[in-house]
């Protein structure tokens, strides 16, 4: 097997986060020795954690020109340490730090990038990865003869790694970054105007909303304020993430009524996110199923709409429940209240 | 800013997300059945990315905005024909694949080639525009590269807003986990973003700016040189449609009272 290389950003608190442990996880299934590299303001933690899952060196950038999240740092800190590392086989976890400098360390180092990565195996001692192309639609598994090969895994695809920490001897690697390097800075991060926090990557129940809510109801009305209301006391009950399909927060543009709880940033599928909850309960997005692609990752998944042989749920829900959402979830929430 | 912003955005097409997408192997690797008769839209990404450029060079007199795009050049004809409606840009044609499974280390090359060959750049006022992935590919790479081989190193991905001050620097929200934004400012350019959705709708159609766009379109994609990107560097084992179908229960004629006993005991399970 190649020399293979975990890179990770510590946390605020030096600690590594799940997403990490998770990247390490996969790592350790290529199976052999591996060296691990470490960016952020503290490391220690995050080292002895590295450390703890056996990692057999731990290179480190430390500093607090490497706290924060900005590509010229990142590159610079992470094309270093796999340089340091002789790295062949890169993995790290697809957050939006990581992400962001990915392709362009993999640029740096003359190497090749995969990324999305859902799952890792090794087949005539080189890594076989599998990732979806087309938004979802289709799967493929791949492999790469060039090294360094830089693999980018998918946040909820694997198991975290569980274990002790180690006491690791951190090997420095020196970064020194000029001013072209601080154009750059962040300034601080920001929660979305709607208020509450409907976005929750950690709920295991994603709620998915579909335009239906904001339609004309039975009795020729629109009910978009009880619509608002119902959705958020689900979210609110159910400790549950908040997702819905392009067309329902593309309607915000279109001057419909709109349900102001959502934003761009709720859309699952297309070009929204591919949540990964253990469950996922849809509601009037009768006809929706290209827009709802996302769903793909979501393990129980459970459909309220009006009509019973709607593709999208026909085949791709495991219950169906035909009836008036508004009415369901008034009760669904009450019951979930008591 | 003074004198504007040169802002250059990277696009490329995607099959119309309604249509129903086959896999196949060419002979160059993997493709989709009957690519080449599947209507096409601009990837919906850098769609997001046009629209805040030319509210930028709104905003900022003296701003100009391309559109660098590699996609086959008859489809990409067809295309650009219903977005030249929306926005004033100067189009960049670069005819080759727009497969998912072209590599996208090729297709930054060719896109970072187009870019340092628009006459007149000035990378001091150069913003490079795209999508922070492709719907497509879905990779997230091709901008960070095309950055890198302008020498580009204030780069942003997950772009939902860009705010300019007069003196030329900007303040960028980025997506990050949890439904959030980062917050940088930046000193101004060169850099580079890879939009989200941004915030700002869909402009409506604008005969006069569709008839502005025109008068270089077909000029542009006469010019069209074409590419090298391809499937090469990565061997696939397998490239499928996922199969699995789901038993699907279907419960109606129930009382509502009835579901949302059973809904409450699912989700409290």
């Amino acid at each position: 097997m190649s020399k293979v290389l975990v890179i990770a950003f510590a946390e605020q608190d030096g600690s590594l986060g799940k997403a990490a442990l998770e990247a390490l996880a996969a790592a350790k299934q290529l199976g052999g020795e591996f060296c691990a590299g470490v960016i952020g303001e503290k490391i220690d933690a995050a080292a002895d954690m590295l450390a703890g899952a056996g990692a057999a060196k731990v290179f480190g950038v430390a500093g607090s020109d490497f706290a924060q999240p900005r590509y010229a740092s990142d590159a610079a800190a992470a094309e270093a340490i796999a340089k340091a590392a002789g790295a062949e086989i890169i993995v790290a976890a697809g957050t939006s730090r990581w992400s962001r400098v990915a392709a362009g360390v993999a640029h740096r180092l003359g190497g090749q990038i995969d990324t999305h990565v859902t799952g890792l195996a090794v087949e005539n001692d080189a890594p076989v990865v599998t990732r979806w192309y087309y938004r979802q639609r289709m799967m493929a598994q791949m492999t790469r003869a060039a090294r360094p090969w830089v693999i980018s895994v998918d946040p909820g695809s694997f198991a975290a790694w569980q274990g002790a920490p180690g006491s690791a001897s951190i090997e420095a690697v020196d970064v020194t970054l000029g001013d072209a390097a601080k154009r750059t800075q962040v300034t601080g991060v920001r929660t979305p105007s709607s208020g509450q926090q409907t976005i929750r990557p950690e709920a295991d129940v994603l709620f998915v909303a579909g335009a239906g809510w904001t339609k004309k109801q039975p009795d020729g009305q629109f009910h978009v304020a009880e619509a608002e209301k119902l959705i958020l006391d689900f979210v609110d009950n159910a400790k549950a993430s908040l997702g819905s399909s392009k067309s329902l927060v593309d309607q915000k543009g279109e001057g419909q009524a709109v349900l102001t709880c959502l934003s761009h940033l709720n859309q699952v599928g297309q070009t929204g996110s591919t949540p990964r909850h253990p469950k996922g309960l849809a509601t009037c997005c009768h006809g929706e199923e290209p827009h709802v692609v996302g769903w793909r990752f979501i393990t129980e998944r459970r459909a309220i709409n009006l009509d019973a042989n709607c593709g999208w749920a026909q085949g791709k829900a495991d219950v169906l429940y035909v009836a008036d959402s508004f009415a369901v979830m008034e009760k669904v929430n009450a019951l979930l209240a008591e | 800013m003074t004198g504007g912003f040169q802002i250059v955005v990277c696009g490329g097409i995607v099959p119309n997300p309604l249509q129903t997408l086959e896999p196949i192997t060419g002979p160059s690797g993997p493709a989709l059945k009957n690519e080449a008769m599947l209507p096409a839209v601009l990837d919906p990404w850098a769609w997001h990315a046009l629209f805040e450029a030319a509210n930028l060079a709104k905003q900022n007199p003296g701003s100009k905005v391309w559109l660098v795009a590699l996609a086959p050049k008859a489809k990409l004809q067809q295309v650009v024909m219903t977005i030249a409606q929306k926005v004033p840009f100067e189009l960049i044609a670069i005819d080759g694949p727009a497969s998912g499974f072209a590599e996208s280390a090729d297709v930054a090359e060719e896109l970072a080639a187009a870019i340092e060959a628009i006459p007149g750049l000035d990378k001091s006022k150069l913003l490079v525009f795209g999508g922070w992935e492709s719907a497509s590919r879905g990779a997230g790479t091709t901008m960070q590269m095309v950055g890198e081989k302008l020498g580009i190193v204030d780069q942003f991905q997950g772009v939902d807003e860009l705010k300019a001050a007069p003196d030329g620097s900007f303040e960028v929200l980025e997506r990050i986990e949890g439904g959030r934004h980062q917050v940088s400012t930046c000193a101004g350019a060169p850099a580079l973003l890879g939009w989200a959705t941004g915030n700002l709708p869909e402009p409506p159609n604008n005969p006069q700016v569709g008839m502005a766009n025109m008068r270089g379109v077909m000029p542009a994609l006469q010019k069209a040189k074409p590419a090298k990107a391809g499937a090469n560097g990565a061997t696939y084992a397998s490239v499928a449609l996922p199969q699995q179908r789901r038993a699907t229960r279907i419960v109606k004629d129930t009382p509502v009272e009835e579901i949302a006993r059973e809904i409450a005991a699912w989700i409290k399970g």
